[in-house]
């Protein structure tokens, strides 16, 4: 692979590349732009630190991460599945896998709600049983984010599974590896980089997650109110609260991002 | 591969053929017609609605299309210079906006206005009372965020009665207060008198006295908008102040002015 990077042998991109290239990235970066001219600088450090605004940065926060846990700890095995069992109508499986990224989240999310609320077929039993309410806590968030956050992880994951091949696996049970330790050794850290990205993306969709969220959990304060739930609610009469916290949403996963791509670049190489 | 091409290439020719005869004859037949484009808050959606055959048929020759939205939403849409005929929305502040960025053409009505009531299950299972009854882990309730017209009329109650509510929920629009109660994801929430009628037999509305304080109840303003077909405007405007709109606003739960 030639990489500007490396110097001396850097590949012309053909110029018909560029054009589109320039709209597309501007069709994104403008309206970010936007947002930045948009801000009241001069309210900044007030609007994005009211107490409202410290909760849902926090909870944003902690329920990404346990979201991003959760879609590792099922998206990992799902897609080890996807890319390597022989499950008859693995393609019937893989697309139901996929159905958040086509669902409107806020479907989604009500079809959690109708699952797990309080007359569900599930949620009836829960509450029964152990008198566990799910719709309106801060589970309730982590589950909606885990799926429409999922099927991020897995595309990659499986993307990255395919691409390295099952050759080393190969060679490690001729060494004589059982499957686990094939998997724990040689699998994975092949395939880390997509692991990385896969959660980077998980992490992202989930920090921005909206409809399936307030469709499932609702929406109070330091409970299951998140950053983007503030921000729609906020926008509907004080614009520029809005438009602050969205900064702050944007420097969040810009942040997150530039830093697990270098990361998983020196990874690499 | 070049066959299939010639096939899409045919039927393309046809379909483009069947729209220009289209829109040929029906030129040809009818005087030219007009639209009315209405910008109106959402909890007007049912009661519109059913106003636009008979407006449509009391003047021949026009359409009516609606926007319907949050009234934040619409007056900001306005002003920002969306093309609407007439703006309607649902509180007096959002009317403002558009009146202040000099929008809206005369004065605007105020026709109708609409009150809270505690939505409950059918039969009020938790015998809810008023506004004090919900205090408490008991009885479960959602409300509208203090920050849209239905949660800041909330807010005005429950400083009316001199209680704070402690809601599982504090929702983004009224109906989806309406949903969690007929779900029965929560036990009662606070929506429009208009919501508990729109839900048919599946919630009860439970009246309460701070309803009508200050601030709680919420009102329902028409006006046209500057640069729009003045004289639709008007006939919409008076169309929906006069007895058929009267009677359709009515039967809908809202209260006239």
């Amino acid at each position: 692979m030639r990489t500007r990077r490396g110097g001396a042998t850097t590949l012309a991109l053909p110029w018909p590349v560029w054009v589109p290239a320039v709209v597309g990235f501007g069709l994104i970066a403008v309206p970010v732009a936007g947002l930045v001219l948009r801000t009241n600088w001069a309210d900044f450090g007030a609007l994005i630190t009211t107490p409202a605004a410290l909760d849902a940065l926090w909870l944003s926060l902690q329920t990404g991460l346990v979201s991003t846990a959760l879609c590792l700890l099922l998206g990992t095995p799902l897609a080890l599945v996807l890319a390597r069992s022989d499950l008859p109508g693995l393609a019937v499986l893989r697309s139901i896998v996929l159905l958040p990224l086509v669902l409107p989240p806020v479907v989604g999310g009500l079809t959690l709600l109708f699952l797990l609320g309080r007359t569900g077929p599930i949620g009836q039993l829960l509450d029964a049983w152990f008198g566990i309410t799910v719709p309106f806590s801060t589970e309730a968030v982590v589950l909606a984010q885990t799926f429409v956050a999922m099927p991020f992880l897995v595309v990659s994951l499986e993307g990255a599974l395919r691409t390295a091949g099952e050759r080393y696996e190969v060679v490690a049970a001729t060494l004589g590896a059982p499957p686990l330790t094939a998997l724990r050794r040689v699998t994975l850290p092949v395939v880390l980089p997509g692991l990385v990205s896969g959660s980077v993306l998980a992490f992202a969709r989930a920090l921005g997650e909206f409809g399936a969220t307030i469709a499932f959990a609702g929406n109070l304060q330091g409970t299951t109110q998140t950053l983007p739930l503030l921000i729609y609610i906020q926008s509907q009469n004080d614009l520029d609260g809005a438009v602050a916290m969205s900064l702050v949403l944007v420097v969040v996963a810009v942040l997150v991002i530039v830093a697990t791509r270098t990361r998983d670049v020196s990874g690499v190489r | 591969m070049s066959g299939a091409r010639r096939l899409v290439v045919t039927a393309l020719a046809a379909a483009l053929a069947l729209t220009v005869t289209g829109c040929g004859s029906s030129d040809g037949e009818q005087q030219p017609t007009r639209t009315l484009t209405v910008s109106a808050a959402a909890s007007l959606t049912d009661v519109y609605d059913g106003l636009k055959p008979r407006f449509e048929q009391a003047n021949p020759g026009t359409t009516v299309v609606f926007n319907f939205g949050g009234s934040d939403t619409l007056s900001q849409q306005v002003v920002q210079g969306a093309p609407a005929d007439v703006l309607a929305t649902a509180s007096t502040r959002t009317m403002q906006t558009a009146q202040q960025a000099g929008r809206i053409a005369g004065e605007p009505v105020t026709y109708a206005t609409n009150r809270l009531q505690i939505a409950v299950q059918p039969g009020n299972p938790k015998q809810v009372t008023g506004l004090p009854s919900l205090v408490g882990p008991q009885v479960t309730e959602s409300v509208c965020a203090p920050a849209v017209p239905c949660g800041a009329a909330t807010e005005a109650a429950e400083r009316a009665a001199g209680v704070t509510l402690d809601p599982v929920s504090e929702e983004q629009d009224v109906r989806s207060v309406l949903q969690r109660v007929q779900t029965r994801n929560v036990d009662a929430g606070l929506v429009y008198v208009t919501d508990v009628r729109a839900a048919g037999g599946q919630v009860q509305g439970v009246d309460f006295p701070e309803a009508t304080a200050p601030g709680a109840a919420q009102n329902y303003l028409v006006g046209a908008v500057v640069g729009g077909q003045a004289d639709l405007a008007d006939a919409w405007i008076r169309f929906v102040t006069g007895p058929q709109g009267d009677a359709a606003l009515q039967q809908a739960g809202f209260t006239l002015r």
